[in-house]
């Protein structure tokens, strides 16, 4: 036996040593978070720059009695040069580039908008917030350095000085950047936008809510009251466990090689990765359902039995709605993280570069974690913030998944 | 149009549910006869008549759309001499028939000069057979929503007429839904086969390329190899010899799976023992869901921070005392699967400590043990089955985890067991054989399903390991 001392001192040891593992884990969670808020919170809001613009006729394809249609389809390149030429007058063409490149690339379908919303505007002078182009945006936010030798500058010295002027007239300001949650996916920072992603997510999650719910359900009813214990009830049991932790890629895989391969369904749509998604999520809805059921107490069944319900009748009728609210929050926490799963959108073609905004399950798109890697992957300081935003607004989703789960746990769930 | 005939069927099977019901009340209070089941169960029954048959079908339909295809396309009028051809021929045209379709009814302006020269060298009946098939799909959508409007109907009238009292509609419902429960829990072992069957489909399909050998043992990975050949003169054997060799993949996993469990299996451990034998209830209460939020964060995410931050973070930090640090080192790629390993290590060995009886601790206790002690000699001891098939599962993880590898991990395949240099895993090289153009004729895109193959048997075995263990340990102390 060693001296009790040096046991004692062992025992300290020891716990210091796991609390201080405890807290190391803590501390990771709050170092993740703190990095993608400090990064990505840039990203909601967007500079303008202050200009009188004059919708020149002579300048547009269109006039006031237009259609919308003609509108649309109008191009209003040579409008949008004019008016940075007005605002910046005397400018030789090769500083007119220069200037130009200080404003949004997308800055006629910003004219082009205000236009069609804004009839008989034509001929008329207004005052305009005018989006700047990303690397403006990042000088003014400071995510660029100012002070560093011209050459490793985006912005160049004679372009800092046409912006410090503007600054100094009070014609730069920074507005919310509504442009984040209303587009498509762009190829300019300034104005990409999630909205695309978001409603790829969206039908991705209805189609595996409406495949895994249903399906998970009735194969934990069967398995939890219906079943015989044997053999296959067994292999069933392993199986479904074994899925649970299956790589997500692997089924990513399956929908590739079968759905896609196969069945010949479309590429890049939301239908086969919500498919995918629902596959995935099946194994943790059946688990979490199978517990539900089981915390039913067997009284409730015997009292239906003896009242003469059939066993079908007692189960639809009496059981499942008590177990009900506990299938719905494994269903909930599987489709949270449904909903944060990349890889799978990966293999099925959900990562392209699609500017439209999907309208149905069978559009192209693209998924809110895929549009993130998507972003991730672009070299540009623009993206980077557009990156963490969508990862906030992703944990966002996923905490009011979680809560909502919570809630439904607390507030529905009998306790026996 | 296929997706819109499957609404449809729900719907008039919906509305017959009602038309059944109300037939069945008729009968007992109009013409004052018994019912022998509830009415409820003949609207069910005027469901189920028109459900399964009309599901089956479109099922039918859907699978076979292809074959229908061809048989419309290619047709003995157009293609006199189609008898005599042999299959690969028949293939050959079929492909080349689907590509004029896409191009076959632009007008002028909208095409490029490649695709004029595609259409003038097609003969004319191709050209006819093509545009066929760009019309196919529309017919095809407008024959099955007609199919599925007048389909569900009359079925729903023969299911109308013969409701009667003497019907007893109950066990016939409820025979179907018990065949439905129980296809619906053979769905999670069909979605197995599912899997092993496309792997191994696609597998085989690689492997005719590629000699088995070569891919197992080989250790030289170049992919892109299989481009530059490709056009020429198809594929042989021996010129694909050093494209696709699975070793350094092997390792580079090996590699970043061992940094990760390093990090995860000493921190997610003590954190579990603290949690479970030494906090306290306010403590656990608040540590504990916090912890969790690392297991529900995102793998996009970590892959993002990894990327971002953590990988300069290493290189700087190395390149200060000297060490040459890749920019996309193991190192960094495999800390961070750690940190994301962590609360998954820790919640299950935290219910695995928590399920070893109290009786157990207590015996340690009255003989003079400290707590530390009790730990370490009693608890994991007795804890240690279950221990092991979470650290078995954490490994299946962190083999099966794709989206850490291909932000923050190497593309180039590097045979070595330095975390300080690059490496590649199976994950990352299936994301990228598949990224870009999908062709199920090159080995490029089929090598994916042979990795595919190859991972998810290396996790299948660590996950029916770990989850017999568990199963055992259960058993143990329930």
């Amino acid at each position: 036996m060693t001296d009790l001392s040096k046991r004692l001192a062992s025992e300290k040891r020891f716990k210091y040593f796991a609390m201080f593992a405890m807290c190391l884990s803590l501390f990771f969670v709050v170092i993740l978070m703190l990095k993608i808020f400090t990064t990505g919170s840039g990203a909601f809001i967007r500079t303008t720059i202050e200009a009188s613009v004059y919708f020149d006729p002579s300048a547009i394809e269109v006039t006031n009695e237009s259609s919308v249609k003609a509108i649309n389809k109008a191009s209003y390149v040579n409008l949008a040069d004019q008016i940075v030429k007005d605002n910046h007058p005397n400018l030789s063409d090769e500083k007119f580039i220069l200037v130009r490149e200080m404003y949004t690339r997308k800055f006629d379908f910003q004219l082009r908008d205000y236009i069609a919303s804004n009839p008989n505007i034509i001929g008329k002078t207004v005052t305009m917030e005018i989006t700047a182009s990303s690397d403006l945006d990042q000088i003014v936010k400071g995510n660029y350095p100012r002070d560093v030798p011209e050459a490793q500058r985006k912005i160049n010295d004679y372009q800092l000085s046409v912006l410090d002027s503007l600054d100094a007239d009070g014609k730069i300001s920074s507005t919310f950047n509504l442009w984040f949650f209303t587009n498509g996916d762009s190829r300019d920072p300034e104005t990409a936008g999630i909205l695309g992603a978001l409603m790829g997510s969206f039908y991705a999650l209805l189609i595996c809510f409406s495949f895994a719910f249903p399906v998970g359900l009735l194969a934990s009813i069967y398995l939890e009251e219906f079943v015989r214990p044997g053999k296959l009830t067994d292999f069933i049991e392993v199986n479904i466990n074994n899925l649970a932790a299956v790589p997500s890629i692997v089924y990513g895989l399956l929908g590739l090689g079968m759905l896609i391969g196969v069945f010949g369904m479309p590429y890049q749509v939301p239908l086969v990765g919500g498919l995918v998604l629902g596959f995935m999520t099946l194994p943790t809805i059946i688990i979490a359902s199978r517990a539900s059921l089981r915390g039913v107490p067997p009284s409730i069944r015997e009292g239906a039995l003896a009242v003469g319900a059939t066993k079908t009748q007692t189960v639809f009728h009496h059981v499942i709605p008590l177990s009900l609210p506990g299938s719905l929050t494994g269903t909930i926490i599987g489709m949270a993280q449904a909903l944060g799963e990349t890889a799978p959108l990966l293999m099925v073609g959900m990562v392209a570069f699609v500017m439209d905004i999907p309208g149905g399950a069978l559009d192209p798109a693209t998924g809110l974690p895929s549009q993130i890697y998507l972003w991730s992957e672009s070299a540009e300081r623009g993206f980077l913030e557009k990156t963490s935003a969508g990862i906030m607004l992703l944990l966002g989703f996923l905490i009011i998944m979680n809560t909502i789960a919570v809630i439904i746990r607390r507030k529905l769930e009998v306790k026996w | 149009m296929i997706y819109i005939s499957l609404l449809l069927v729900f719907l008039v099977s919906y509305s017959f549910y009602f038309i059944g019901k109300k037939r069945a009340l008729n009968i007992s209070t109009q013409r004052d006869q018994t019912l022998s089941a509830l009415p409820d169960y003949y609207g069910y029954y005027s469901v189920i008549i028109i459900l399964v048959p009309a599901i089956l079908i479109w099922f039918f339909l859907l699978i076979f759309k292809s074959n229908f295809q061809e048989i419309y396309v290619m047709s003995p009028f157009l293609f006199p001499d189609i008898d005599t051809w042999s299959a690969s021929k028949t293939g050959l045209i079929m492909n080349k028939i689907t590509n004029l379709s896409y191009i076959v009814n632009l007008s002028d302006i909208d095409l490029s000069v490649g695709d004029k020269s595609i259409l003038k060298m097609a003969s004319d009946s191709e050209l006819i057979a093509a545009k066929n098939l760009a019309s196919f799909d529309k017919i095809y959508g407008w024959a099955n929503v007609t199919l599925f409007i007048i389909l569900p109907v009359f079925l729903g009238f023969i299911a109308t007429r013969s409701i009667s009292s003497k019907l007893n509609a109950q066990p016939i419902v409820e025979r179907v839904i018990s065949y439905v429960i129980k296809g619906s829990s053979y769905i999670a072992i069909l979605i197995t086969f599912g899997i092993f069957f496309s792997l191994i489909f696609e597998a085989v399909n690689f492997f005719r390329y590629v000699n088995f050998v070569d891919f197992f043992f080989n250790t030289s990975w170049n992919p892109n190899r299989a481009f530059v050949i490709n056009a020429s003169e198809g594929f042989d054997q021996e010129a694909l010899k050093d494209a696709f060799g699975f070793i350094p993949l092997l390792t580079g996993t090996i590699l970043i799976a061992t940094v990760a469990m390093i990090v995860a299996i000493p921190l997610g451990l003590l954190t579990a023992i603290y949690l479970a034998e030494y906090a306290s209830t306010r403590v656990r209460d608040i540590a504990k869901p916090i912890i969790e939020i690392l297991a529900g964060v995102p793998t996009v995410v970590y892959g993002f921070f990894a990327a971002l931050s953590l990988a300069p973070f290493i290189k700087d930090v190395g390149e200060s005392v000297g060490l040459p640090v890749s920019a996309e080192s193991a190192l960094a790629a495999g800390l961070a699967m750690g940190v994301m390993i962590i609360p998954f290590v820790s919640s299950l060995s935290d219910d695995v400590i928590k399920a070893v009886p109290n009786s157990l601790r207590e015996g340690a206790y009255a003989l003079g043990a400290t707590k530390s002690e009790t730990i370490k000699k009693v608890v994991l001891p007795a804890a240690l089955a279950g221990i092991m098939g979470s650290f078995l599962l954490a490994i299946s993880r962190a083999i099966g985890e794709t989206m850490i590898v291909v932000m923050a991990a190497s593309l180039r395949a590097n045979l070595t067991f330095n975390p300080l240099e690059p490496a590649t895993t199976i994950t990352t090289q299936i994301v990228t054989s598949l990224i870009g153009d999908v062709e199920f004729d090159n080995p490029k895109t089929l090598v994916a399903f042979a990795l595919g193959l190859t991972l998810f048997i290396m996790t299948l075995i660590l996950n029916v390991a770990a989850i017999l263990i568990v199963k055992k340990y259960r058993e143990k102390y329930d």
